[in-house]
């Protein structure tokens, strides 16, 4: 926000200062600067009345860390404040947190409309596990803007997809498609891992939830697992009876009517009430005070992980090895001026590469470099390869492979924050073994 | 619930209990551009423990139906209009910020009818700033961003809402955002600009009488509150430090507390 | 090493850790990592086609949560074990693992609240189907038996009646039917095994008893490895049918074949359900776990004698109307105890005091050692009141058919000094009985 034009303008913190300040007060935690890891299942009642003060949810506070507790709250606080959503609840995992905002928008018989570009444990999720709890998805591509709305069902509850589908990097149309679910009556949701909200804030969009898998760039270490959903409090879930048990007095609760009591955090409230308390999939405090830790520095990595990307992209493109190369800031990539409008601040980390040779070089390449690690996972802070038709989406059959946009020749990477030319080093070392696979051994 | 007043479709959240017309009432009066989820960590308590408690949201705010009322005189009427309604004789009035106008006038205006006062972050005038007030006539939503921004404390900036992920700042935000800003927060703005009569209705007020105020409130600062309690017989004064105007939101658990001993001390439960 | 009988010997070396690999540590090492580094392709192609078992990603399986998940196994007599981050997570778990939408379950009334929430209300929307038998007599769940039934599920020692459960006369109906009897035994572990009186499953909440510390939430299942998942494809589609998420493995036949061991269940829950549903035990929490289960042994003996002293004071104090403890139920249910627990009956305790809700509350209130806290199982005794409490989400009638009565009071008797539990005890008796001198509101 500029404070160059004239007139009054808010002071509310910006973007950096949230990342280190937003969720915690020293001064109600004994004067401590850093957040207090609170390493504990249970919390002493004043008396009984406090007890069920608390169970009926007259007033805020811990019951159980199952449910929230201290350390989870300043995380879920501090990315709230990020994304500039009214609530947050982290979970134990990011699959977690889509699936538990699945359940609590979702029963049986309900249908989603979902972007077919995505994580493949979120494929197999909204493919193969759902239908077992009888919630059907349609996909449809994440350029298709108009397919999201043609896909819309009677029963459909919500429109879901990643920003920047993995792994072929092809953007959804957020703004529009946030347009067609709203004129549907139905939410949408984004899972923005791969931008965090320093790239991204997909409520600034019209997104109405944003989930995260924290493991990745928000934290950045690798060293804890975590997800998170924030909601964005725009969306009216009383305009139609789509919703009931937001809307509906909920017999779990003494007839509560979560929409109607908590408005802008209902759904929050909801997820946490009912999802939290009987699915469990909650985070512990260690790893919510890790994934804190990873945040302070978000914006310093952001900024290294995309200008290394952009390096990678250039480099990669010059080379006699690539048979292609997907980014967005690739001027021909098709979303290159859609992605300049969402993400300003930086394309992302992420880049598909065609390594010419086939499935033989990139198995060649992936085995022979050394920095570069060779695992399953995006955005850690060092850089990261994969071959995914020999990797992540090995489970995949033939159909949904190709339906994934998956080729044999494709190599993931997903950029770190070290010096660019030991980065640059250590792919000649794997280009040179793929243009020659017979005369490097394969350990 | 919902009911009608004027022939218009009135909502008031009841705290969570059915609505007992055998226990005494107590109504919420919200601030300007707000709604009735601003008192959930309020209203909550008396609901469950002897009491019949309405949140209202003004006519042409949150779910009800309607015009925003144009002065606080009008809504003052209006206040006694819903007692009346909902087939009570009396009732205690709680207010926050342009709510404590509204009550103040209310309970000079029906001194019979109104048996406790609490005003929280409350003042005898809140003149407003010309540009915040053009800003919300016109809908832009910097008027709304202005107000969070001032109505917080430094502290409160940061969060730290008793509910467990819920960052209040935003949600404030959102609440004022939920209907189109010029009708509800552009009205209100005008309405507490234009009241004068706050220092003359307070002189009238022979009920017992709560402030509380907050050490960090910009809009209605300790100075200006105490010069309406000052004006009010026998009234109390409570102080939270490290707070601003959005108390209700920044120290929801210390509000309660104060609020619940007023409250019941003055205005018994029936149990 | 030969296979240990003793649990406090289990507790310390059941599994097959002996030392850390890498270093010789002999402390299990906390691995805080999300993945692993694969050593090429052809390996990452291994373990994404379950060709070879080795680490992918934290979500699916660690090497700390390994020791642990290898210890709980052994110490209950199971084959395999696997944690997730809470006992609610692993009771979802074990329901989803075996059910899908338009199958129903049948589950023992008593139970823990929480459950009765996700059973009643959260898995319904998943159009799974909870029919409730009266385990009193164990023909009640052979009466709601269908072609849809999958699985029936219990607690060992359910709160509040503390009536134990019939584990061999219900599984052996089940084995009849090839379903299977899940049960939750986080309120006695160490003093009964279900897997050898003919559980399938075990389900725990670590958080209790396990863990013992309260610091941390976890829970896991145990698969017993004696339940044919095959036997009737039709009854256990789950285990019988391709699944096209793993190139259409059918997991009944796969997994016996890999691991040459039937721990069907435990495989297809931690590749299928961490990978979708992902509720991941934290390590940190794991480690935590591993802490105090080399001492629950120790501490269930502790626990139970405690407890024991505890029944025997209240059972003649003038202000309690009633103990309830599995010993002091009549005829066939006392039996039961007599036949499934070994070296104690227990922790929990409850009282009804006379005086209802208020005395109940003055109760509470004046308690000094005892904490009033949501929890069972820890080290320190805990109380509560659950009809303002953890019960106060169920309706009037849920809350009696829970055998939740105003002045109900559940005790979980630490393992402190016998004598300051029931000193604390006295003193707040003393209160409980006392008329009240205020209003109350």
């Amino acid at each position: 926000m500029s404070d160059k034009k004239k007139g009054l303008h808010p002071h509310t913190y910006k973007f950096d200062t949230l990342s280190l300040h937003a969720g915690y007060q020293p001064h109600k935690n004994a004067g401590s600067r850093q957040v207090p890891i609170y390493q504990t299942t249970s919390y002493l009642f004043d008396d009984v009345d406090h007890a069920a003060a608390l169970f009926n949810l007259e007033r805020g506070g811990h019951i159980y860390s199952r449910i929230s507790n201290p350390t989870v709250g300043v995380l879920e606080e501090r990315v709230a404040s990020l994304e500039g959503g009214t609530a947050a609840l982290a979970t134990s995992s990011g699959m977690a947190a889509i699936f538990l905002t699945v359940m609590t928008l979702c029963e049986s018989g309900d249908h989603l409309v979902v972007s077919s570009q995505l994580y493949g444990g979120t494929v197999n999720l909204f493919r193969l596990t759902l239908p077992k709890f009888g919630i059907k998805t349609t996909f449809v591509k994440p350029r298709d803007t108009e397919g999201f709305k043609k896909a819309i069902q009677k029963n459909t509850k919500c429109i879901f997809g990643e920003l920047v589908g993995n792994p072929g990097n092809e953007l959804m149309n957020m703004p529009e498609v946030a347009k067609i679910a709203h004129d549907a009556g139905i939410p949408l949701i984004i899972d923005a891992t791969y931008q965090t909200p320093y790239l991204c804030k997909p409520i600034e969009h019209g997104a109405d939830i944003v989930v995260h898998s924290l493991t990745k760039w928000m934290a950045g270490h690798g060293s804890s697992m975590a997800g998170i959903l924030v909601e964005g409090g725009k969306f009216d879930w009383m305009q139609n009876d789509k919703f009931p048990t937001m809307t509906k007095p909920y017999e779990g609760y003494h007839g509560l009517s979560f929409a109607e009591e908590f408005g802008p955090t209902a759904f929050t409230m909801k997820a946490r009430a009912e999802g939290m308390r009987d699915f469990g999939p909650c985070l512990s405090p260690q790893n919510a005070w890790n994934v804190l830790q990873g945040i302070e520095t978000l914006s310093v990595r952001m900024k290294k992980h995309c200008s290394n990307a952009e390096e990678m992209v250039k480099y990669l493109l010059g080379h006699e090895s690539v048979a292609w190369v997907s980014h967005p800031s690739v001027p021909d990539h098709p979303d290159h001026e859609l992605a300049k409008k969402l993400l300003p601040n930086g394309r992302g980390s992420m880049i598909a590469f065609g390594i010419k040779g086939g499935k033989d070089a990139g198995v060649a390449f992936i085995n022979n470099v050394k920095l570069a690690s060779h695992l399953a996972n995006v955005g850690d802070t060092r850089t990261l390869v994969i071959h995914p038709a020999s990797g992540t989406h090995s489970q995949m059959d033939e159909a949904t492979l190709k339906f994934a946009g998956l080729s044999h020749d494709m190599i993931r990477l997903s950029v770190g924050i070290e010096d660019i030319d030991d980065i640059k080093n250590d792919f000649e070392i794997g280009f040179r073994a793929a243009r020659k696979p017979r005369l490097v051994s394969n350990q | 619930m919902k009911f009608k007043v004027n022939n218009e479709e009135v909502y008031a959240s009841t705290g969570g209990r059915p609505f007992d017309k055998n226990k005494p009432l107590i109504i919420f009066v919200h601030g300007s551009g707000l709604t009735h989820m601003t008192w959930v960590l309020q209203t909550r308590y008396f609901a469950f423990h002897g009491y019949s408690v309405l949140a209202l949201d003004l006519p042409g705010h949150g779910l009800s139906g309607g015009k925003s009322l144009k002065s606080i005189e009008e809504m003052a009427d209006w206040i006694s209009n819903v007692i009346d309604a909902v087939g009570y004789k009396e009732a205690s009035l709680v207010g926050h910020s342009q709510g404590c106008l509204v009550t103040v006038e209310c309970a000079s205006r029906y001194q019979d009818k109104i048996k406790t006062l609490s005003l929280i972050g409350g003042a005898g005038a809140i003149p407003m700033n010309p540009e915040l007030l053009s800003l919300a006539e016109n809908s832009d939503p910097k008027a709304v961003d202005l107000m969070m921004d001032w109505a917080h404390g430094p502290a409160g900036h940061f969060g730290g809402h008793p509910v467990p992920g819920l960052y209040h700042i935003n949600t404030g935000g959102m609440l004022a955002k939920s209907r189109t800003i010029k009708d509800t927060l552009g009205v209100d703005f005008r309405a507490c600009d234009n009241y004068k009569n706050g220092f003359e209705a307070a002189k009238k007020i022979k009920i017992p009488t709560l402030s509380i105020l907050a050490t960090d409130d910009k809009m209605c600062p300790v100075k200006e509150g105490k010069k309406l309690a000052d004006l009010i017989d026998g009234s109390k004064v409570d102080i939270i430090d490290n707070c601003g105007h959005m108390m209700l939101l920044e120290e929801a658990d210390r509000v309660l507390a104060v609020l619940k001993k007023f409250i019941t001390t003055n205005y018994p439960p029936k149990t | 090493m030969t296979k240990l009988k003793n649990p406090e010997t289990i507790a310390l070396h059941g599994g097959d850790y002996r030392s850390d690999p890498a270093t010789t540590a002999v402390a299990v090492p906390l691995y805080r990592t999300t993945s692993y580094q694969f050593n090429s392709t052809e390996h990452a192609a291994n373990l994404f086609a379950l060709k070879e078992f080795g680490n992918i990603y934290t979500r699916i399986m660690n090497p700390t949560n390994d020791v642990l998940e290898k210890r709980v196994a052994a110490l209950e007599s199971g084959l395999a074990c696997v944690s997730v981050g809470s006992g609610q997570a692993a009771s979802t778990f074990a329901i989803v693992n075996i059910c899908s939408s338009g199958d129903n379950f049948i589950s023992s009334t008593d139970l823990y609240g929480g459950t009765v929430n996700l059973f009643t209300h959260t898995l319904k929307k998943l159009g799974i189907e909870c029919r409730y038998a009266d385990p009193a007599d164990p023909k009640n769940f052979e009466k709601l038996i269908d072609e849809k039934t999958r699985c029936f599920y219990a607690e060992t020692l359910p709160n509040p009646y503390l009536r134990v459960f019939p584990i061999q006369e219900v599984a052996d109906i089940g084995r009849k039917h090839n379903i299977p009897l899940i049960m939750d035994n986080t309120a006695s572990p160490v003093i009964c095994k279900p897997i050898e009186h003919g559980a399938a499953v075990v389900v725990h909440s670590l958080t209790k008893f396990i863990g013992g510390h309260g610091t941390v939430i976890g829970g896991c299942l145990v698969d017993g490895g004696n339940f044919d998942w095959t036997a009737d494809p039709k009854r256990q589609p789950n285990f019988n049918e391709p699944d096209a998420s793993y190139g259409g493995a059918i997991w009944g036949q796969v997994v016996p074949q890999l691991t040459g061991a039937n721990v069907t269940f435990a495989v297809r829950a931690r590749v299928c359900l961490l990978r979708d549903l992902g509720a991941p035990l934290a390590p940190d929490n794991a480690w935590g776990i591993i802490q105090g289960l080399e001492t629950v042994p120790l501490r269930m003996k502790q626990h139970c004698s405690n407890a024991e002293k505890v029944v025997n004071y209240l059972s003649k104090h003038k202000n309690v109307d009633r103990v309830i403890y599995p010993t002091l139920h009549e005829g066939e249910i006392a039996d039961r105890s007599k036949k499934y627990f070994k070296g104690g009956n227990g922790a929990l305790v409850g009282i009804e005091l006379k005086g209802g809700v208020e005395a109940g509350k003055k109760f509470i209130e004046a308690l000094k050692m005892f904490y009033h806290v949501a929890n069972i199982g820890d080290a320190r005794s805990l109380a509560i009141h659950p009809a303002t409490t953890t019960h106060s989400q169920l309706t009037e009638e849920e809350l009696l058919s829970a055998g939740v009565t105003p002045g109900y009071v559940r005790l979980s008797i630490g393992i402190e000094h016998p004598d300051d539990i029931i000193a604390d005890l006295e003193q707040a008796l003393g209160a409980s009985g006392k008329p009240s001198l205020k209003a109350v509101s």
